[in-house]
């Protein structure tokens, strides 16, 4: 048992979190920052952050993760890290020539105040930012939400240092596709060009995470969003963000800054999501949806009813990021599963108030917590148990000792390889997704059937 | 795939790797670049190490608090750990650096699958966090019951002067049981190493000594600096028990509190990752009369030289006979792994930049391969790991390292114990070399090139420069490296192998550097259509 330790009797606790459910913001702004193209992340706080960061981000992406750090020693910690961020200035744009450097700030250079904009002044105005080049930073104290707020804040500097309204509105929308894998990020767009939708998506770690072996490492990939498509967002005629708290304060951004008009919808994961994204866009951009989404749609439909039979009533305890909960609860009730226990350890009573809509009328109570962490949800289960466990690769810990089926879903996934190159978002997602869980579901029933009734067909 | 290797000499390749650089930052970095030339005595160049990272050079390095919780106290497994913190730098160190651990009962606490922290929030920052560690403490106790706790501090707790200390204090008075803190704050010192030393001096002042009901068996030994990544330290535990040895307790893979509280009953101490844990070897000798040696148990000849030096040491017939014939026995399945594996492996290149002991034990396994190391070096060593203990009194101590406490330690008037009498120690001496090391640098190739902290940038160069066969680091170079067409072996974690202590160690690593180095997907990177671009389309039928 690797989780013995943990006991059935629940206690309350006011100051100590066991097994969170959630990380520090400036991994998520490392991330965003990843998505744009010829950037160079930046962490202004110790070292061990950077070090952190790249790790998490490179065990899950199984991809380099490049991003530099000023190094903060105590010294810095006292009088202030300016020296140490004008010195990296000058050495990111000698040595690794990016076209912008996206400073993110950590718990240490928050609570000592460093102003990022005042140093970064001080760098143009010491000609250490070479003409064309940018700087641009946003503030992720990790004291404050938790990694998708990381996220959610760097995309929405994105829209704050980018974002112009020249007034020329053009016929583009803009996607702001959320905390996604780079292949969620590739298959929303084929289904904008299916729609045949001109397209903006920021940040976009499509072709940045998920690059091709060719001998030879590229530290600027192909992908991410270039600086004249953000800026571009501007005058586009409207913003589809998928995920309210990972997209939703950039598209608010962007409608009260540039007069772009958005629509906050749940992540398109599974059957009604996605449906409300396909209806969104079209008419947003006023097209009609092609049959070959029709198609797409159908098949989804289709797999569901073979598959009713195994899901109907199973029971599922979730842990994971607020936007992908939100969209998998749904899921999951569309398929007439359960899900009964949902926990984040984002912050947020717009999570909840989102996931009674979304529950409301069923006949079964969801057990939902925010901010919770892992031990709640393990506890909740040693007194009632489910049939399926989803999320991060922590999740496995109780899969194995309680012996439940897990389907590994979320951030950070550090155990398989794989998973970022298969999408679970639009139609042909949510069709990847139901393949995993039946496969999880259909594995156990035939690890635990006695020899008369182990079967070969369904 | 055939590699093309200019003959660059190593003083050409250091100057390319620093061409890139602004002017400050080269002459820097030339410091910390050293080609080998080893003279009489050992004596080698001087290095720059543990000096700064500079901001904006992408470093490989860590924190202070990765140093002290992810390595040293991390891997024990009884005491509770509570990060006092945002929730960041609990949730990264939870069960990421793969020390595994192995309760000897059912019954046995284990909380190494546990991540705890106090989650600091922006309230507790402005008003102070003192009662939230407080109350975190409480409850932890509540549920879990433990015999220790550890609080570690991370940046911001430093900042705004929460007294962790106190804390631990006041709540062991409440609670009756061990509570100590470690202020790691990650901006101490240059990198991991400041943790270490802060670890080191915790794990000393709070634990070591606690117990000292006197343990059962003969040769009595503590292995230091060992965490058990990928199994390591039960490899070693199954080749000491059988060889006779009596393992009082390890420095920390696979340990307990108490077997770290009693661990001055060893008459031993065998130091393995000399630069983590140093700092114990030498505080348990003075105080309680304890010599230490420096082993490595990484290679299986120096595994067979390390087990004769701890034989030697106790000088008993029948111990060093029963670890003759361990010897001879192990050594037949790496004799005849080596017959299979290193004619496929002989004369290829390897780069190694890894912690700051490790890019020095794996020479002896490349060293049996066949191998060459052309150029290696630590994340977060300090001179003494690459000159050798020689150098120590010369080392200077800078603003960085002089914020880490050193504990004066003297003799226990009741607990110090002289090991050895002076005529027995000098007579061992010219054979154990008590107290010392001899580092890395001494024992590489003349032109060699010593890299400390290497930067990106540089191993980018060095790819092109030199085209090794192997790289060598850990999980945030892994795939630049690997996309670069060349394969890399974290030596951080063993990406997911091990054991590679001892002798069966040393074999599962020849077959893991033959499927690295012989493995086949390198050769697929063109298609059929790019490896003649040239030809013009043709009609069938013609």
């Amino acid at each position: 048992m690797l989780l013995k330790e943990t006991p059935k009797e629940i206690k309350d606790r006011q100051a100590l979190v066991i097994n969170p459910a959630k990380t520090c913001q400036p991994v998520g702004a490392m991330y965003a920052a990843l998505g744009v193209h010829n950037c160079f992340p930046h962490s202004h706080g110790s070292q061990g952050c950077c070090a952190y960061h790249r790790s998490t981000l490179t065990r899950h992406y199984k991809e380099p993760v490049m991003a530099g750090t000023s190094s903060f020693t105590e010294g810095a910690s006292v009088f202030g890290g300016q020296a140490n961020l004008l010195q990296a200035i000058n050495n990111i744009f000698t040595v690794y020539n990016p076209d912008v450097i996206a400073v993110h700030t950590t718990c240490l250079s928050e609570t000592i105040g460093d102003d990022i904009p005042q140093i970064v002044g001080k760098a143009e105005a010491e000609g250490k930012i070479p003409a064309g080049k940018m700087v641009i930073h946003t503030n992720t104290p990790s004291y404050v939400g938790s990694h998708v707020t990381g996220f959610a804040n760097m995309t929405r500097s994105l829209v704050e240092y980018f974002s112009e309204n020249t007034g020329h509105k053009s016929s583009q929308i803009n996607i702001i596709p959320g905390w996604v894998e780079p292949s969620d990020m590739r298959e929303i767009k084929r289904i904008c060009r299916e729609m045949g939708i001109k397209t903006v998506m920021f940040p976009d770690t499509s072709d940045v995470l998920d690059t091709p072996m060719t001998g030879k490492f590229t530290m600027y990939p192909k992908g991410g969003t270039t600086l004249p498509e953000l800026r571009s967002t501007g005058d586009s005629r409207a913003t589809v963000a998928l995920g309210r708290f990972a997209s939703g304060p950039a598209a608010k951004l962007l409608d009260t800054k540039c007069k772009v008009r958005c629509e906050i919808l749940d992540l398109p994961i599974g059957l009604a999501a996605t449906d409300r994204m396909v209806d969104s866009l079209h008419q947003l951009a006023g097209v009609s949806v092609p049959d070959s989404l029709n198609d797409e749609r159908g098949r989804l439909i289709d797999v569901m009813a073979d598959m009713h039979q195994y899901l109907y009533g199973k029971t599922v305890a979730l842990a994971g990021d607020p936007d992908q909960l939100l969209a998998l609860t749904e899921f999951l009730i569309t398929l007439d599963m359960r899900p009964v226990y949902v926990v984040t350890g984002t912050p947020g009573k717009r999570f909840e108030r989102r996931l009674a809509e979304l529950t409301d009328g069923l006949d079964y109570q969801v057990r939902v917590k925010q901010p919770g962490d892992m031990f709640t949800l393990h506890q909740w289960i040693k007194n009632e148990k489910v049939d399926l466990l989803m999320g991060n690769s922590y999740i496995k810990y109780i899969a194995r000792d309680e012996d439940i089926p897990f389907v590994r879903f979320g951030f950070p996934i550090m155990d398989r390889v794989g998973h970022s190159y298969f999408p679970t978002v639009g139609y042909q997602g949510s069709l990847h997704l139901l393949e995993k869980i039946l496969g999880a579901l259909m594995d156990r029933i035939e690890r635990d059937a006695p020899d008369e009734s182990f079967e070969l067909v369904m | 795939m055939p590699r093309n290797k200019p003959n660059l000499t190593a003083d050409a390749v250091k100057e390319e790797m620093l061409k890139a650089y602004p002017p400050k930052v080269a002459r820097k970095r030339a410091g910390q670049i050293v080609i080998n030339k080893v003279e009489e005595g050992g004596v080698v160049p001087e290095i720059q190490a543990n000096v700064r990272t500079i901001p904006g050079i992408i470093t490989q390095r860590g924190c202070s608090y990765a140093g002290c919780k992810g390595v040293v106290v991390g891997p024990t497994r009884d005491i509770l750990q509570i990060t006092h913190g945002p929730i960041g730098c609990g949730f990264y160190s939870w069960l990421t650096r793969r020390n595994q651990t192995k309760p000897r009962t059912a019954e046995e606490r284990n909380f190494m699958t546990y991540s705890m922290s106090t989650d600091m929030q922006e309230n507790d920052i402005v008003f102070g966090g003192e009662k939230k560690l407080e109350s975190a403490i409480r409850e932890a106790v509540e549920i879990f019951h433990p015999k220790a706790i550890s609080i570690f501090a991370t940046c911001p707790v430093g900042l705004i002067g929460d007294d962790i200390h106190a804390v631990s204090r006041k709540m062991e008075e409440e609670l009756g049981i061990t509570i100590f803190g470690l202020s790691c704050e990650g901006y101490k010192g240059v990198s991991q190493s400041a943790g270490h030393h802060i670890a080191n001096n915790g794990v000393f002042k709070h634990i070591v000594g606690r117990d000292m009901t006197p343990v059962e068996g003969d040769f009595k030994i503590n292995i230091l600096g060992e965490y058990n990544i990928g199994g390591d330290a039960f490899e070693l535990e199954r080749l000491f028990e059988e060889a006779g040895f009596t393992l009082v307790t390890t420095f920390s893979g696979n340990s307990t509190f108490k077997g770290m509280a009693n661990s001055p009953q060893a008459d031993l101490n065998v130091i393995q990752c000399h630069r983590s844990i140093n700092y114990m070897g030498e505080m348990m000798e003075k105080k309680y009369g304890i010599p230490w040696v420096k082993v490595n148990f990484i290679g299986a000849e120096a595994m067979a030289k390390s087990l004769r030096k701890m034989a030697e040491y106790f000088d008993n017939k029948g111990l060093k006979d029963k670890v003759e014939a361990l010897i001879e026995r192990e050594m037949k399945p790496v004799k005849e792994a080596l017959a299979l594996v290193r004619p496929r492996l002989e004369g290829k290149t390897v780069l190694m930049y890894v912690g700051g002991s490790r890019a020095h034990h794996y020479q002896e396994l490349f060293k049996e391969l066949g191998m060459k190391v052309i150029s290696a070096g630590y994340e977060f060593a300090h001179r003494d790991d690459y000159e050798g203990s020689k150098v120590t009194p010369t080392i200077k101590v800078d603003a960085d390292s002089r914020n880490i406490e050193e504990l004066t330690v003297e003799a226990d008037p009741e607990k110090f114990r002289a090991r050895l009498e002076e005529k027995a120690r000098e007579k061992l001496e010219k054979v154990l070399k008590f107290s010392d090391y001899e580092g890395m640098m001494p024992e590489m190739e003349e032109n060699s090139i010593i890299i400390d902290d290497i930067s990106h940038h540089e191993a980018e160069k060095l790819l092109e420069l030199v085209k090794p066969d192997l790289f060598c680091a850990g999980i945030k170079e892994k795939y630049v490296i690997q996309k670069s067409g060349v394969p890399l072996k974290q030596l951080h974690n063993y990406d997911i192998g091990g054991p590679y202590a001892g002798f069966a160690g040393a074999v599962n690593f020849y077959y893991e550097i033959d499927r690295l180095v012989n493995g086949s997907f390198f050769n697929y990177l063109k298609a059929p259509w790019q490896k003649s671009p040239e030809l013009s389309a043709s009609y069938a039928w013609e």
